[in-house]
Parts: C-alpha cells; sequence; structure tokens
C-alpha cells in the first residue's frame, strides 16, 4: 500500500517537473505501454500455468461478464440517482 | 480500441506460452512482474503529472463535480454486492476487488492477480475489458435512457482516454470535461482501493 502511494506520487510530481520535455514523456508513454505488455504478457504465462483456472475458464468468463454487467448498470443507476439529487436545477 | 486489442495478443502469447510450457522456469516472471508493476505505478503517475489539461481542469473544478466518480464507485460496490449475493464462489471482498478496476483493466489485473492469485487476475482483466467494450457500444442508448452522466458512469476509469471520443459523441463535447476529471479520479483510485477492500 505505501509503496503504491511513495510511486503514483513521485510519478506525478517526476511528470509535472518533466512536463515541456516532450521527448522524455514521449519516452515515459512508449515505456508505459511496454510495461502493460509485457504484464499482460506474463499474466497470460502464470494463467495458462495454472491448470484449474484454464479448465473453468468458461465459467470465469460467464463469472467476469454477469459480475460486469451489475457493476455497470448500479454504477449507471446511481450516478442517474446523484444526477436527479444533486445537479438538477431547481 | 487498437490497444485493447494489442493487450488481449500479448495476454493470449502468454497464455500459450503458459499451458504448452514453452517458457524456462527463470521466465515464469514472478519477480520481474513486481518490479515491472512498480515500474508501471510510476509511469501512471508521469503520465498524470505531465499532462497539461489536469492542471487547468483541477483549478476549474467545483466541489460537485467530485460527486460523478463517487457516484460510480458507490453504485459499482453496490452492484457487485448484489453479483456476490448470486454467487457462493466468490466472496464480497473479491467481487468489490474486481469492481473496483473501473475498467482499468491492465493495472487492476495484475494488482489482483498479485494479492490474489491466477484466478480472480482473469476475471478482473476480462470483466474490466467487458465494462469498456460494454461502454463503447451502449454510449449512445444509456446517455438517451439514463442521460448525460450514464455513458461517463458507465466508462469508469475508461471516460478520460479510451471512451471518450464515444462519450462525447454520445453526449455532447461540453461533459468532456467532466468525462475526463471522473475518469482521472477513478484511474488513480484504482490502486489504492484494489489492495485496501482485498487487504483491510
Amino acid at each position: 500500500m505505501a509503496i503504491v502511494i511513495v510511486l503514483l506520487v513521485a510519478g506525478i510530481f517526476t511528470g509535472y517537473l518533466l512536463r515541456d520535455r516532450k521527448q522524455l514523456i514521449r519516452i515515459s508513454s512508449r515505456l508505459t505501454d511496454a510495461a502493460i505488455f509485457l504484464l499482460l504478457f506474463f499474466l497470460g504465462v502464470s494463467v495458462g500455468m495454472n491448470e484449474q483456472v484454464v479448465s473453468n475458464f468458461r465459467y470465469i468468463g460467464l463469472q467476469a461478464f454477469l459480475l460486469t454487467v451489475l457493476a455497470t448498470l448500479g454504477s449507471v443507476l446511481m450516478t442517474g440517482l446523484f444526477h436527479r439529487l444533486f445537479f438538477r436545477q431547481k | 480500441m487498437k490497444n485493447t486489442l494489442i493487450i488481449l495478443l500479448f495476454f493470449l502469447a502468454g497464455l500459450l506460452a503458459g499451458i504448452y510450457s514453452l517458457l524456462p522456469d527463470i521466465f515464469s516472471g514472478d519477480r520481474v512482474t513486481l518490479y515491472v508493476l512498480y515500474l508501471l505505478l510510476f509511469l501512471v503517475g508521469v503520465g498524470v503529472g505531465a499532462n497539461k489539461h489536469t492542471l487547468k481542469l483541477l483549478r476549474s473544478v467545483n466541489l460537485r463535480i467530485f460527486l460523478i466518480p463517487l457516484s460510480v464507485i458507490a453504485g459499482t460496490l453496490l452492484g457487485t454486492m448484489v453479483y456476490a449475493m448470486f454467487d457462493d464462489s466468490l466472496t464480497l471482498r473479491q467481487c468489490w476487488a474486481v469492481g473496483s478496476g473501473f475498467g482499468y483493466y491492465s493495472l487492476s489485473s495484475v494488482l489482483i492477480k498479485e494479492i490474489a492469485g491466477e484466478s480472480l487476475g482473469v476475471i478482473a482483466l476480462l470483466s474490466n475489458i467487458i465494462r469498456e467494450i460494454l461502454t463503447l457500444v451502449l454510449s449512445p442508448l444509456l446517455s438517451r435512457l439514463f442521460g448525460p452522466f450514464a455513458p461517463i458512469s458507465s466508462g469508469g476509469a475508461t471516460s478520460m482516454d479510451t471512451t471518450l471520443p464515444i462519450i462525447t459523441r454520445s453526449v455532447g463535447t461540453e461533459y468532456a470535461a467532466i468525462s475526463v476529471f471522473s475518469g482521472l479520479v477513478l484511474t488513480l483510485l484504482v490502486p489504492f482501493l484494489v489492495p485496501l477492500i482485498l487487504q483491510a
């Protein structure tokens, strides 16, 4: 937890200080993509080596879909409620 | 969307390499993953700090605008809680953690895998990609049914970048600033909320 805060805040400050160094910012954005690709590749590797996950992949997919539909629906309805309560001009 | 496809390809390549044991043991990647994850967190910060719109946006913000990402969090936790009641194989915490990716699949899935294992990591990856796809597909319908904030809400953390174009096309460019703001707040919260929910 603590290290997450430190890294994010350090990143924000670094980014702010270097915001006019276009070249560096572009490199950082490329590195971000590379880091994401690498992490997702390794996520795939560890998932692939886990036989329990591989053999249940369909069920896991269904779980993910239903959970997401409810998460998104809840979110949209709650935002609608907040909109009605706090943003409507009286 | 192009990035999502590339990411899926990397994931699939890894999946095949894992299933058929194509990599030597040293490359199973556990330690590498952790350090790359740290690097990614830092770089996410750099991206936010270097974005000139961020500061301008924060200066022009009135406090009420925080209610939008707040409602996204509350609604997501509520919706995933309903799901948890019907699925005995996942705990409430696990469902909340998956939902708390708010569509930010790359970071949330890796964080969740590190803390809670591959199975939940995959659910998080699929779930948060699905959230982005649902938003891309349903934005026009959502805005007609539930008003201009609905696609922003549905987009979650992605409303600041990947789903921003479709959102502004559905609800008008006057909502672009709110959309970016809500997505930014949620993006920054993902790396805090996910470990908090799973470990607290």
